[in-house]
C-alpha cells in the first residue's frame, strides 16, 4: 500500500470503525511475538486467582491492534511516528473469544510538517478500554 | 514493600543488542492483525523506502520490556511484579524498526509516585541501533498495586 496523501486528509475525517476479533490463540501468538508471557493472558485459573473474571488480553495487544487500524488508514505502518495510550479497562477473552471496535478521528492536520493527529477510541462490549489514545501519523 | 523512590533519575547500562529478523516482524504483525505486506515482503518494503520488512509501531515494546527487566527484577527497586498492571505506554519513533536492526535499549527511571495506596513507576527506554542511530523513545508507566498490609 502507498501512504495516504496529506492533501486527502481533513480535520474531522473518520477512521473505521473496524472490529478486530481476539481469541485465546491470538493472545498466545501475541505472547510469543512480544515476549510477554504473563499467564493472566493465557490461563484462566491464574487470571481468576488474582481476581480477574477470566483471561484478559495484553493491554499492549489492544494498543497494537488499534495501531494496525491506524497503520492501514495511513497506508504505511512506518508513518506512525507517535502513539500513546492509557490502559483503562481490561478486555476479557473467554474461550469463545471476544472482539474490540477501533475507530479514530482526525483532530489536527499540520500542512507544513505533514503531522496528522488522530484521536483513537477502542471499545469492548461497548465500554472504552483505552484512554487518551492518540496517534500521530506523518504524511506527504 | 514500597517501590524505592531513590531510583528516580537512575539510568541502567545499555541492554541488548536484540536482533530483529523477518520472522519476528511477521509474527508480531500477524498477532496484532496488521496485514500490510510491508511487514512480510522485503520487495514491498524496499519499494516503500525501507531497508527491509518494517515492524508494526508497537513492536518496540518487545525491546523496551526486555530492557526494563533489569530494573523491574532489581530487588533493591522494590517492585513486586505479581502486583504490576500496565498503566500507560507511549512511543515516539525516530525511524521505523526493520529486520536486520540490532536494537540496544537504555532505561532511565523517570518517576516513582504514590497514589491511592498504589505506586506508579514511569520509565523511559531509548532504543537505538548498535551503531547508535536513534530508533524510538518508549515511555511506560506501570502501577504496582498496594497490598492491605
Amino acid at each position: 500500500m502507498a501512504a495516504r496523501p496529506l492533501a486527502d486528509v481533513a480535520v474531522g475525517d473518520v477512521v473505521g470503525p473496524v472490529t478486530v476479533p481476539v481469541t485465546r490463540e491470538t493472545l498466545v501468538a501475541y505472547a510469543g511475538a512480544s515476549g510477554d508471557q504473563n499467564p493472566i493472558h493465557q490461563d484462566e485459573d491464574v487470571a481468576r486467582s488474582v481476581g480477574l473474571p477470566d483471561v484478559i488480553a495484553h493491554g499492549m495487544w489492544t494498543m497494537g491492534a488499534a495501531g494496525s487500524v491506524v497503520s492501514a488508514w495511513a497506508g504505511d505502518p512506518g508513518r506512525v511516528v507517535e502513539f500513546g495510550t492509557r490502559f483503562t479497562k481490561p478486555v476479557v477473552v473467554p474461550t469463545s473469544g471476544a472482539s474490540i471496535d477501533v475507530e479514530g478521528a482526525v483532530r489536527t492536520v499540520d500542512a507544513e510538517t505533514g503531522r496528522v493527529t488522530l484521536d483513537v477510541t477502542v471499545t469492548a462490549d461497548g465500554q472504552k478500554v483505552l484512554g487518551r489514545c492518540v496517534a500521530v501519523v506523518r504524511l506527504d | 514493600m514500597a517501590v524505592n523512590p531513590d531510583f528516580v533519575g537512575r539510568t541502567y547500562p545499555p541492554s541488548g543488542p536484540y536482533p530483529v529478523d523477518a520472522a519476528l516482524v511477521a509474527a508480531f504483525a500477524a498477532a496484532v492483525g496488521s496485514q500490510d505486506p510491508v511487514h512480510t515482503d522485503p520487495q514491498v518494503a524496499r519499494a516503500a523506502g525501507y531497508a527491509d520488512v518494517v515492524a508494526p509501531p508497537t513492536m518496540a515494546v518487545r525491546f523496551a520490556q526486555q530492557t526494563e527487566a533489569a530494573y523491574v527484577a532489581d530487588p533493591e527497586a522494590g517492585i513486586d511484579f505479581s502486583r504490576v498492571v500496565h498503566g500507560e505506554e507511549r512511543f515516539v519513533h525516530h525511524r521505523p524498526i526493520t529486520a536486520g536492526d540490532e536494537v540496544v535499549g537504555t532505561l532511565t527511571v523517570d518517576a516513582v509516585r504514590q497514589a491511592g495506596g498504589h505506586s506508579m513507576v514511569t520509565t523511559r527506554t531509548e532504543l537505538a541501533t548498535a551503531g547508535g542511530e536513534a530508533l524510538a523513545t518508549c515511555t511506560s508507566t506501570i502501577v504496582v498495586r498496594g497490598g492491605e498490609s
